[in-house]
């Protein structure tokens, strides 16, 4: 027994030294005179991580220490260089700013490249996916109609307040994502097709409706969250509703209050992914005023998210101007998301449903269909209404 | 259909009050870290 275990042993103990991570081997630059490596050009281009230390820390010495060399010591152009990319220049400036103290940030060309590849790639995909998604359940499905025909008789849905809050949010969301994805789309897609001019023309136009219709839209969005958060508060109803995939597959149709758990996800995501792009938008409006992200990283990583997911610490030393480009990439990211959640929402809105669009037109919606889909809202706004009518005695 | 016009009414009411506005207070970057010392235009 005692030897079947040994044996055991001895194999986990060769395993082990195998199954954990390489060591990264110092790297041995005297055929450089420390310089760049055949092997530094290969990680590279092989996008593994390359410790360039050898050249962030090669930036001369000084005139305290090399005073016969003159002002600079011994450091040469290369070397100041150098030392003004990686942030270790002693430079002094007259604006009384910090961010006028960088003067080189090559991080901006991860921003760039993460903006111009993965993100319009990905982005456009998932845009493009929703739509064709719909388009296919539209046609298996088809519209989702009130059976037994409407009733004739109609009831108030929504007030003309709660209307208008819908419709001041709906339409600067519309405004913003057309001019947001000009913007982010439209030297790849409209330059190349109609000409720089009127890409020039058109970004203009996008620029300055995307910084002040962003206004009204955060404006919308505290008024939809104070009139309806109450009404959306998660409830027992909702696990009943997702048991039944919402009535919209099959012909089954779950009791809803207000709203049923489709339209809290919808409103869920609107105030929480809207709220994030408009901190991360007054960010970008306010430029370097309302830095976000070095602070958010620094809670993550207190948390440990980025070991649980097996990343390396999110970085907490970040300059002003990578915090703009942080925040927007992080704007961008959450927008998309949102796009494609209210893509569905217009498409259930309007082809999708029939009897849908009448809430939010003129705010009465047939009893019929309040009684299809919101069944136990309709029995509570009957009663309320019978007990306005009873005189008291 | 008036609570649509409404809605739109106040997004452009606001937009162009928030233009007026940070217009005035001058918050746009150029004119916050810029000056004449740097920018020719």
């Amino acid at each position: 027994m005692l030897r079947h275990l040994l044996a055991v042993l001895a194999i986990i103990m060769l395993v082990l030294p195998a199954s954990a991570p390489a060591q990264e081997a110092e790297i041995d630059r005297s055929a450089t005179g420390g310089a760049q490596t055949l092997d530094d050009i290969l990680r590279r281009q092989n996008q593994q991580p390359v410790d360039d230390s050898f050249r962030s820390d090669n930036i001369g010495g000084d005139a305290a220490t090399v005073p016969e060399l003159g002002p600079l010591g011994g450091a040469s152009d290369s070397d100041l260089w150098r030392a003004v990319r990686y942030g270790k220049a002693d430079i002094t400036v007259s604006t009384r700013n910090q961010t006028g103290k960088i003067l080189v940030q090559d991080g901006g060309m991860w921003w760039l490249e993460f903006r111009q590849g993965p993100l319009v790639k990905y982005g456009s995909w998932l845009l493009l996916g929703t739509i064709v998604l719909l388009a296919v359940f539209y046609l298996l499905r088809g519209r989702v109609r009130v059976e037994g025909g409407m009733s004739g008789r109609t009831i108030t849905r929504f007030k003309f307040v709660e209307r208008m809050a819908h419709w001041l949010l709906a339409g600067s969301f519309i405004l913003l994502g057309l001019t947001g994805l000009l913007s982010l789309l439209g030297r790849m897609f409209i330059a190349p097709f109609l000409g720089r001019e009127v890409n020039a023309t058109l970004l203009l136009a996008s620029k300055f409706i995307h910084n002040n219709v962003a206004w009204a839209f955060i404006l919308g969005l505290v008024m939809v969250f104070v009139m309806w958060v109450w009404h959306n508060i998660p409830n027992r109803l909702d696990l009943t509703w997702f048991r039944h995939a919402g009535g919209i597959i099959g012909k089954s149709h779950p009791p809803a209050k207000k709203f049923n758990a489709g339209q809290k996800i919808v409103f869920w995501s609107v105030i929480l992914l809207g709220g994030s792009i408009s901190l991360s938008g007054l960010s970008l409006l306010f430029p370097f005023e309302l830095p976000l992200f070095a602070k958010t990283f620094g809670i993550l990583n207190d948390i440990g998210l980025p070991g649980w997911l097996g990343m390396d610490p999110l970085p907490v030393r970040i300059s002003p101007q990578e915090e703009m480009q942080y925040a927007q990439l992080w704007h961008a990211i959450v927008a998309f998301g949102l796009m494609a959640v209210i893509i569905g929402h217009i498409y259930i809105g309007t082809l999708g449903m029939e009897g849908a669009f009448d809430a939010m037109k003129d705010g009465e919606v047939d009893e019929a269909w309040a009684h299809q889909h919101h069944s136990i809202w309709l029995e509570e706004e009957k009663t309320r209404a019978a007990g306005a009518a009873t005189p008291a005695e | 259909m008036k609570a649509i016009l409404a809605g739109f009414i106040v997004m452009i009411g606001v937009s162009l009050g928030a233009w007026l506005v940070l217009g005035e207070t001058g918050f746009s970057s150029q004119e916050v870290y810029s000056g004449p010392n740097v920018r020719l235009d």
